[in-house]
């Protein structure tokens, strides 16, 4: 075993030990446990710009055994799979911060720091597996570790989405099974190769794959949040701020979304999956989920449930930037992975330092909240513009080459489709930032807690603006190597050159 | 030699253990397994040197031929049933010498009960001869009713008395079995009987009387109605032991029928009758376990559903490819020895958790992941394994029947496994659910002994491991039977 297996080991083992490390220890060993947490984010984010330092020089990083005949775990890095590595590692460290400032003295938080980093530790999993079974172990393990984050509360109210959520996942994980399994059956092993693996085989076998694909597309759709099953991701939201900075940017959605590509590059292949006709009716659901989670989105008082269906709505433009023949698309729907995920994060942290400082839940409530809270709705309006697709921010790259890639993949109707939903985004959204910037409060603020220096406590604001900055970054420096539409279009250059 | 000397003292060591634990002051009986269990874990370890050494080989008890002597099989099938039974015995073991503290009146006779248990089940993994099969389904049984009555309530005797009523009838209708194949083909040997039974009403009515029984031993639907009381009303340690691995010892026997008679004699119609009735089990287990309101019956109900997918084996291994069959057999071994090891850690920290609380009803379980994190934690780790979810030993299992029953073309077989899943989640969940809910602020749990949560999370984490490293003893369970090298 060499070094390079042993480094892609460590980045799933150190949120792995963490984890149990965490478990164990007592409720009231604070400082310990925060330790532990963030020592572990951060050993855990060198090792990942360590690996994609080598993926760039293209060095290959692989580990395997096998578990039985003819069923390998394979964790291996390649450039799709180590940017989902990169951005959950990069948000982990910071949602890790988020969560001590937001459950201070809040009870139960082993097991919410514990359950956090186990499903780190399975998004990490799903980024690096080399095959569908090892994606799939680590998809249910997901489903596994998120269940405790979801019903963290104990109310009735929680334990009821969490009820749903078991639902709709262990539903979509079952499907998910058969469809691997049926692959299995068919080809034996599925690793996944740039280009895939199944175009060689017999036409006649032509309508099962049809069906796989379908039954897989459904299984990686429910945690994707593909309409209609989005139901569990908006209830979820009676969670904490960093479940929903999980759920929404971090891991979860991002899973779905990010089996969906492996399905269609590294399985199918994206010449055979359209040669199957198979692409066409995916952008049809994607274009779907996305006005309805905009429409559903513009009629929520709640501001966490704006954002989430506005996630339902904005999650889907990855699933139509794979499902866009041709590299411009693919290009935009892989760097909204990242796009979101940066620009979703941020304004998780917004709603949940509104909620937190000032007791806001409500979007009605807000008025006046950017004269007491400068920084935190610099970000949130930050956030906000990305999402609409306001140039020079993030969202605007990947809305960009969503378009031209729309165009160059003959599908002129998707354009339609994005001008759309920015209106509705706009529709959305502006009217918050009108309320924050420009509406007077007409009493006082109920405040919770006692703040420090700054307008909210200081772990509950750096993480929030720096994830702004970043995501500002993003857009503004797209030029520059390593930007995400730098490593998307690395991506794609390794996959479509297959 | 390495792997002879200990192939007897298996059977023979727990026999001895047990007697001398009936002569010794009761304080002493519990400290014998500390005599007893470094030497049955080596003796164990040792077999399965002996099999990687020689291979798969009988034994011949003091050197007799066989009709005048004992015929030992020495397989992987053995031994993996060996190095199980083992395992989990002497984790419950441990269990027990803690937990039974608090019923010093059990504790008279559950170490002799345990020796006799333990002795019985040995001997019918290594039995060569159907007629001492039925001699070691009668120890082990009687010992297992016998440790049923333990509690002494009423409840208890009533459950104990239908358990002891389904066992005798289960071993009557085996006997009768063997006699008849006695009669007609003057032998006792499965290998004699391998070679000069011929597929004539006879051996189909000899045959048709030992699957009976020994589905009444194994509790298959609908024959179940004696095990939710026994196993679910059982002491903590008592229940893990026979929902684990007794149940099993009677599916080996059945498992070994099939070996040497199946292929010719069980025709596909019988096949997809006990596929109908495992599938029947799961279902209707599942939805019992769902509906229990207290923690041990839901478990309990939970082993009639898992019974279930064991007996899928049997369509899947019938008039299909050599592809198919053979991950069916891995897929029944894989499930069985999974949710031996799951099943005992559920049952120990299901214990743990009622201990806790005080009480057996799931509703009083509310808030109880705030106080006692661990005893949850093993009970979530063995849940993962029967909800067949990766990664543990029942999603690999789940996986290989899987991937035979899609091979095999019964696309059928595979709504039981999905359907399954899903009820065995909504169960299990549901004890979380209520363990999640916010309740009391201040802590009034009992803190069970370190022993009692150790053993479970040692028993639960080798359901996680076994799914991960299923390679290796898969390899080694097919040595010696039709599906691996001899």
């Amino acid at each position: 075993m060499d070094w390079n297996s042993l480094i892609l080991l460590g980045v799933l083992a150190t949120s792995l030990v963490a984890s149990g490390v965490i478990f164990l220890l007592a409720e009231s060993r604070l400082v310990l446990r925060t330790v532990v947490n963030l020592t572990a984010a951060v050993l855990k984010l060198v090792l990942v710009g360590w690996i994609v330092w080598g993926v760039y020089q293209a060095i290959e990083y692989e580990f395997r055994f096998t578990i039985i005949e003819g069923v390998d775990f394979i964790l291996r890095a390649d450039a799709l799979g180590i940017m989902f590595v990169g951005l959950s590692s990069l948000l982990w460290l910071f949602t890790t911060i988020y969560a001590i400032g937001y459950l201070e003295k809040a009870p139960n938080r082993s097991r919410f720091f514990g359950f956090f980093s186990l499903c780190v530790a399975s998004t990490v999993g799903i980024a690096l597996a080399g095959n569908l079974f090892t994606f799939l172990l680590f998809y249910e393990l997901l489903t596994l570790s998120t269940y405790p984050l979801v019903v963290h509360r104990g109310t009735r109210e929680s334990l009821r989405a969490g009820q749903v959520y078991l639902y709709y996942t262990l539903g979509g994980g079952a499907l998910l099974l058969f469809g691997v399994v049926a692959l299995h059956v068919l080809i034996g092993d599925t690793e996944f190769v740039p280009g895939g693996s199944l175009a060689g085989l017999d036409p006649s076998l032509h309508p099962m794959l049809i069906i796989i694909f379908l039954m897989m597309v459904i299984g990686l759709g429910v945690k994707a949040a593909l309409f209609p099953l989005h139901a569990w991701l908006p209830m979820a939201m009676v969670a904490p701020a960093p479940v929903s900075a999980l759920l929404h940017a971090v891991a979860v959605v991002k899973a779905g979304a990010f089996g969906i590509a492996r399905v269609v590059y590294d399985v199918y292949g994206i010449e055979f999956a359209q040669s199957l006709g198979l692409l066409m009716p995916l952008a049809v659901v994607a274009s779907i989920t996305i006005i309805y989670g905009s429409l559903r989105a513009l009629a929520q008082t709640d501001l966490k449930k704006r954002l989430a269906f506005s996630t339902v709505s904005q999650v889907s433009y990855i699933v139509l930037g794979i499902s866009l023949f041709g590299p411009i698309g693919a290009v935009g729907g892989l760097m909204h992975l990242l796009h979101q995920g940066l620009m979703k994060i941020t304004l998780f942290f917004c709603a949940g330092n509104y909620a937190e400082t000032l007791g806001v839940h409500k979007i009605s409530e807000l008025d006046g909240a950017g004269e007491r809270m400068p920084a935190t709705s610099v970000a949130f309006t930050l956030g906000a513009f990305g999402m609409i697709g306001i140039p020079p921010m993030a969202g605007f790259i990947s809305k960009w080459y969503l378009g031209i890639g729309a165009l160059e993949a003959q599908m002129n109707w998707v354009l339609g489709i994005l001008i759309l939903s920015s209106l509705l985004n706009a529709a959305y959204f502006l009217p918050i930032l009108y309320r924050i910037w420009f509406r007077k409060r007409d009493r006082m603020w109920c405040e919770g807690k006692v703040l420090g220096r700054f307008e909210t406590q200081a772990s509950l604001l750096f993480p929030t603006l720096f994830t702004a900055a970043v995501a500002l970054a993003a857009g503004i420096l797209a030029g520059m190597p390593f930007s995400p539409l730098y490593w998307a279009e690395l991506i794609v250059g390794r996959e479509y050159l297959q | 030699m390495i792997g002879l000397w200990s192939v007897p003292l298996l059977f023979a060591l727990p026999l001895s253990l047990g007697i001398l634990s009936l002569l010794v002051v009761p304080a002493w009986r519990p400290r014998l397994i500390f005599i007893g269990l470094p030497l049955l874990v080596a003796a164990s370890l040792d077999v399965l040197a002996g099999l990687a050494t020689i291979g798969p080989h009988v034994y011949r008890l003091g050197d007799w031929a066989a009709p005048l002597g004992i015929n030992l099989v020495v397989d992987g099938l053995a031994v993996g049933m060996i190095l199980m039974t083992t395992l989990v015995t002497s984790l419950c073991a441990l269990y027990a010498w803690v937990y039974l503290r608090d019923h010093p009146t059990s504790t008279t006779f559950f170490w002799p009960l345990l020796w006799f248990l333990w002795a019985g089940m040995n001997g019918i993994w290594l039995a060569e001869e159907i007629f001492n099969l039925y001699v070691g389904l009668e120890v082990m049984g009687l010992a297992a009713v016998g440790m049923v009555a333990l509690r002494a309530t009423p409840q208890a005797l009533a459950a104990a008395m239908r358990y002891l009523l389904a066992a005798l009838l289960g071993s009557l209708a085996y006997l009768l079995g063997v006699a008849l194949l006695y009669g007609a083909y003057g032998t006792l040997s499965m290998a004699g009987l391998q070679e000069v039974a011929a597929n004539n009403a006879t051996t189909q009515v000899a045959l048709a009387l030992i699957i009976l029984g020994l589905l009444l031993k194994t509790a298959l639907f609908p024959l179940h109605a004696w095990l939710p009381p026994a196993h679910g009303g059982a002491l903590t340690p008592v229940s893990a032991l026979l929902s684990a691995l007794v149940i099993k010892a009677s599916f080996y026997i059945l498992l070994r029928f099939w070996l040497v008679l199946g292929p010719e004699i069980t025709p596909e119609f019988t096949a997809q009758f006990l596929g109908v009735l495992g599938a029947g089990a799961v279902f209707y287990g599942g939805w019992m376990a769902w509906r229990q309101h207290h923690l041990k019956q839901l478990v309990a109900y939970s082993t009639v559903a898992q019974i279930g997918y064991l007996f899928l084996f049997f369509p899947l291994v019938t008039n299909t490819g050599p592809e198919a069959q053979r991950l069916a057999w891995d897929g029944t071994l894989m499930m069985l020895i999974a949710h031996a090891l799951a099943k005992a850690a559920l049952f120990l920290s299901a214990g743990n958790l009622i201990l806790a609380v005080g009480s057996p009803q799931i509703s009083h379980l509310v808030g109880i992941s705030r106080f006692r994190p661990m005893s949850l934690f093993s009970f979530g780790l063995a849940g993962v394994s029967l909800m067949g979810l990766p990664p543990s030993g029942g999603f690999t299992a789940k996986w290989l029947l899987l991937h035979s029953a899609i091979l095999s073309g019964q696309w059928w077989w595979l709504i039981v496994l999905f359907l399954g899943g899903l009820l065995s989640a909504a169960y299990i969940f549901k004890v979380f659910r209520m363990s999640f809910r916010e309740g009391p602020q201040i802590d009034r749990s009992v803190t069970p002994p370190l022993t009692l949560d150790v053993t479970a999370l040692i028993l639960a984490s080798a359901a996680i491991l076994i799914g991960l490293t299923a390679h290796l003893p898969l390899h080694w369970l097919r040595l010696g039977s039709v599906f691996g090298v001899s």
